[in-house]
C-alpha cells in the first residue's frame, strides 16, 4: 500500500536470519512490492493431534511474523520492530497444510505502526485466522519482546 | 470418544510429563506443564536458541509467547469443565511489556474466569519468575463445543494412556 523507500531487500535473507522463522519454516514469496509468508507444513506444528489442526499459536506466530517482514521492507529499517499488542482473532482450524499469509500496513507513524494481516490455506476467500497489531519501530528500551 | 474422560487438576499433573509428549507443537518446543488448578493452568517453556527472534539480542519471538499463553489458556478452560468439552480459540489478545531475558524460561499462567453456555473467558500472564511483572499479559475468549472431536489436552491424556496400558 505504501510505496518502497528503500531498493527490496532480499526477504528470504532476512528471514533465513530469524531462528523462530527458520523453525517454523517460513519463507517469504516475493513478487515486486507484493510479499506472501508461506509456512510450510510440518508434523510439529499441530497443537491438536486429533482433528489434526495447527497449534493456534503457531498461526498467531507466524501472523505476528509476517507483520513484522512486512515492516521490515516497507521501513527499509535493520531493526526489527517489536510488538506491543497483537489481537488474533481465529476463524477457521488449520488444517495440516501449507499456510499463507499477507500483511498490510494500516498507519505507520513515525514510533508505533498498525498491521493488519490474514492467513490462510488452500482458499484466500476463507481466511483461518487475522491478525491486528501495533509494533513499536524505533529501537527502544521500552516495550515489547 | 472419551466422554468418561474428565480432565481435573489432578489428571493434569499426574500425566504432566506424557501429556505434551503428545501434542506435537508442545513436544517440540519442550513445554512442560508445571502445575494446575480448577480453571487454572500453568506452563513453562525453556529457553532456547530456536526461539530466538532477534539474533542480535537473543531475545526469543514473541510468537513463542502467544503460543504459550494460547495453550495455557486452552488448558485453563479445560481445567474449568464439568465434562470433557471441544474448543475452540475465538480470539486472543496479547500485550508485550517486555522483552524476556535472554537464557530464562518463560512461565505462562492463565485463569478461566468466566464460562457460559457457549464461551468461555480467559486472562493469563506470561513471566520469568515474578507473576507481578510480566513481560506478557493475554486476554482471550473460546468457543464452547465447537466441534465433534475431543479436546487436544483430553485426546492427548487418552492417547497416553492407550500407550501406558499397552507396554
Amino acid at each position: 500500500m505504501s510505496e518502497t523507500k528503500v531498493p527490496p531487500r532480499d526477504l528470504n535473507r532476512f528471514v533465513a536470519e530469524i531462528p523462530y522463522a527458520r523453525f517454523l519454516g517460513i519463507t517469504v514469496d516475493q513478487k515486486g512490492n507484493e510479499i506472501t509468508t508461506v509456512m510450510a507444513f510440518d508434523h510439529k506444528l499441530i497443537g491438536n493431534p486429533m482433528l489434526p489442526a495447527l497449534h493456534g499459536g503457531v498461526i498467531g506466530a507466524f501472523l505476528e511474523m509476517t507483520a513484522i517482514i512486512q515492516l521490515a521492507f516497507e521501513t527499509g529499517s535493520a531493526a526489527i520492530p517489536k510488538p506491543i499488542g497483537l489481537t488474533i482473532d481465529y476463524l477457521r482450524s488449520g488444517r495440516p497444510l501449507d499456510t499463507y499469509a499477507r500483511a498490510q500496513i494500516t498507519k505507520q507513524g513515525r514510533r508505533v505502526a498498525t498491521v493488519h494481516a490474514e492467513a490462510w490455506q488452500d482458499d484466500r476467500s476463507k481466511p483461518i485466522a487475522a491478525a491486528h497489531g501495533h509494533f513499536l519501530l524505533k529501537t527502544s528500551e521500552e516495550p515489547a519482546s | 470418544m472419551a466422554a468418561e474422560f474428565r480432565m481435573t487438576p489432578e489428571t493434569m499433573l499426574a500425566m504432566k510429563d506424557m501429556l505434551m509428549q503428545h501434542v506435537p507443537h508442545m513436544k517440540a518446543l519442550g513445554v512442560e506443564i508445571v502445575d494446575a488448578a480448577t480453571a487454572q493452568a500453568w506452563l513453562r517453556v525453556p529457553y532456547d536458541e530456536k526461539l530466538i527472534g532477534n539474533i542480535e539480542t537473543g531475545v526469543i519471538h514473541g510468537g513463542v509467547i502467544t503460543t504459550l499463553l494460547d495453550n495455557s489458556c486452552g488448558m485453563a478452560v479445560q481445567l474449568a469443565m464439568n465434562e470433557p468439552t471441544s474448543i475452540a480459540t475465538l480470539d486472543l489478545r496479547i500485550d508485550y511489556m517486555k522483552p524476556a531475558t535472554p537464557g530464562l524460561a518463560l512461565t505462562a499462567h492463565a485463569h478461566c474466569y468466566k464460562t457460559t453456555r457457549n464461551i468461555a473467558f480467559v486472562r493469563g500472564t506470561a513471566y520469568h519468575t515474578d507473576a507481578e511483572d510480566p513481560i506478557a499479559a493475554c486476554v482471550g475468549t473460546f468457543m464452547l463445543g465447537a466441534n465433534r472431536t475431543v479436546p487436544s489436552s483430553v485426546a492427548a491424556a487418552k492417547a497416553a494412556l492407550e500407550a501406558t496400558a499397552k507396554e
